[in-house]
């Protein structure tokens, strides 16, 4: 509580001075696994509310940036801040409760109920030894309602199909109540129906919940309508940022994937498709 | 809500009163079965000088509570663990500890040491050090990539327990005649004669144990669902670890160190219990702490009635149960090897 409500006073002074914190900063950060560099000096920054996405190749690095953020890897070189606090300065505690996470959708299925796993969400605001409140389960329910698992909240988890189970992850990260999102490819290998519903909730929630989404994700046209800013990742390095027309042209997708992408109008909407440019 | 209210979690309780009840019961009884008959009117006469009165409140009364004590600790540690390492087939037990905490001991034997610290014995501080020494073992090399699989960290388990049977071998060598038989007949695991302070101690450590396990239920449960899960949700990895393992070696150094390595009850009772009431820890903890009681209990009477007046030791029996529902358990999670 003490935490947030400093957060919140330095969040107003910062407005005050006409520079809102944005909500992640990261500035020349570098990580290494072993003697391998995964990311080199990495500059990039998402504004409060705003939908960010990070594209690249398989193996850029781009999970690894989620990770970092979160602190599900530890260590590198550089700084990050979030709500222009450094990220040394928040405890674990605090970041659950600041930062909500939804892994790839290759987790191991778990052994508890859609409604128990949803209700761990809300550990990071749960006291040692103290039961669930009432106030949990509220936040829980509306978890399950806002992704429509409601009728599945008694089934075991490892009974669900792929898409469903997704809906709990990202339902678990929701009842944490986090000011960041942080998705890590979480429709990939889902059909279109729950690939669409998944997104849809997303965007939902930083639209109108006003929540601040950073996007791992390999759907180029869906975030070419949705988010506002675009990073691509290429090698460990920031290979291009900023307004999703201007960072999926298609020659600068062919320099970042190596392959040939078509941008084309999309016939009804205003928007562009881009689909991977397929030779017979 | 009443309607969305699911099944489970009304069950859970009444699980745990039957398994209380299951422990009541099984403390009450295992006192009056024995080599010797003890009658209902002898016991409850106070005061008495007869043998039947001693056999029940000297001998048989502290032993059972004890193994109650005893079973309930070694099935928390073994619940702590399978938790941890996402796998129902690790346990202290398997993994070594017991076999590094009996090291402890036997070196303490060995070295005819004969001291006390604030009251705790020398044995207890010195099984005490070597499960902390090959839990740290076992987790570096869960660390290095052998928790990928579950064969993988069985082995890796079974190599650290070569490791410190082989040492304990060496010390056996070393001793003379007397101290060998000592130790050897205390690898066997067994509930022996003990007085009341033993109670008290073994009280002390489920106390404990059961209070830090609680403490981490939240994390426990979380941990259940995968690292990653957990510290995105906000678990502090390196506090919970190293919370949870000092916490069991004090745990398995107090046990082994008067009862010897006893194999198994930390297998079969959280599985068992896991059926019942399923994962959540809260619920889990004290039922796999009751089961493991009872479970124990039963064995030991078990032991001491079968070949009496002879008594075999608990560890014999519950490793001729826990072998096959070993087994059992490995076939079943055959593909994910």
């Amino acid at each position: 509580m003490e935490i947030k409500k400093r957060q919140s006073r330095e969040e107003g002074q910062d407005r005050a001075m006409g520079y809102p914190a944005p909500a992640i900063n990261i500035k020349q950060f570098s990580f290494c696994y072993g003697s391998r560099e995964i990311l080199h000096e990495i500059n990039m920054s998402v504004n409060v509310g705003e939908y960010v996405s990070i594209i690249g190749p398989n193996g850029a690095g781009k999970s690894t940036v989620l990770k970092c953020i979160n602190r599900i890897v530890k260590g590198g070189q550089g700084t990050i801040e979030l709500f222009g606090r450094p990220l040394a300065s928040y405890s674990q505690k605090q970041l659950g409760s600041l930062i909500g996470y939804v892994p790839q959708s290759r987790e191991q299925p778990s052994v508890y109920t859609v409604e128990e796993f949803v209700m761990m969400g809300r550990y990071p605001h749960l006291q040692a030894f103290a039961p669930s409140q009432k106030e949990d389960e509220r936040i829980v329910r509306e978890a399950l309602c806002l992704t429509g698992l409601q009728d599945l909240s008694c089934r075991l988890m490892r009974h669900l199909s792929g898409g469903e189970r997704q809906k709990v992850y990202l339902a678990a990260a929701l009842a944490q109540q986090p000011k960041i999102l942080l998705l890590d490819e979480p429709t990939t290998h889902l059909d279109p129906k729950h690939h669409i519903e998944i997104q849809k909730i997303i965007s939902d929630i930083c639209s109108q919940g006003g929540m601040t989404v950073l996007h791992v994700t390999h759907d180029l046209s869906y975030i070419y309508y949705w988010s506002q800013k675009i990073v691509a990742i290429k090698d460990g390095r920031v290979h291009s940022s900023g307004l999703p027309r201007d960072v999926m042209k298609s020659e600068n997708l062919y320099q970042i994937f190596d392959a040939p992408f078509l941008r084309i109008p999309h016939p009804v909407a205003k928007h562009d498709i881009i689909i991977p440019e397929v030779h017979a | 809500m009443i309607e969305s209210l699911p099944l489970h979690r009304l069950k859970k309780p009444s699980v745990l009163l039957a398994l209380l009840s299951c422990a009541v019961f099984t403390l009450v009884l295992s006192p009056f079965i024995g080599a010797g008959q003890v009658l209902l009117k002898e016991v409850f006469t106070f005061p008495s000088a007869s043998v039947e009165h001693n056999i029940f409140w000297q001998m048989r009364l502290p032993r059972v509570l004890v193994g109650f004590l005893v079973g309930g600790i070694l099935a928390l540690s073994g619940m702590v663990f399978q938790s941890l390492f996402r796998n129902p087939l690790v346990s202290p037990f398997t993994l070594g500890v017991s076999a590094g905490a009996s090291f402890g001991a036997a070196v303490y034997i060995w070295l005819r040491f004969a001291f006390t610290i604030f009251g705790i014995s020398g044995t207890t501080v010195f099984s005490y050090l070597g499960a902390l020494v090959s839990i740290y073992f076992v987790w570096s090399l869960a660390k290095m990539k052998f928790g990928s699989s579950i064969s993988k960290m069985l082995l890796a388990g079974v190599a650290v327990s070569f490791f410190f049977v082989s040492l304990i071998m060496f010390i056996q060598y070393l001793s003379d005649y007397d101290q060998s038989v000592k130790i050897s007949r205390w690898l066997m695991g067994g509930l022996y004669v003990f007085g009341y302070d033993t109670v008290r101690d073994m009280f002390f450590l489920a106390v404990i144990g059961l209070a830090a396990i609680f403490y981490f239920s939240h994390e426990l449960n979380l941990l259940t669902t995968g690292e990653e899960i957990a510290v995105s949700r906000g678990v502090d990895l390196k506090w919970t670890v190293k919370g949870l393992f000092l916490v069991i070696s004090l745990m398995m150094g107090g046990i082994v160190s008067i009862c010897g390595p006893i194999g198994f009850v930390d297998i079969i009772a959280p599985h068992v219990c896991r059926l019942l009431i399923g994962h959540d820890h809260r619920y889990l903890t004290p039922a796999t702490f009751l089961l493991g009681g009872a479970f124990l209990v039963l064995c030991d009477t078990f032991a001491r009635t079968i070949a009496a007046p002879a008594e075999i030791p608990v560890g014999v029996i519950t490793a001729l149960l826990g072998g096959p529902f070993f087994l059992w358990l490995l076939r079943g999670r055959g593909n994910d090897g």
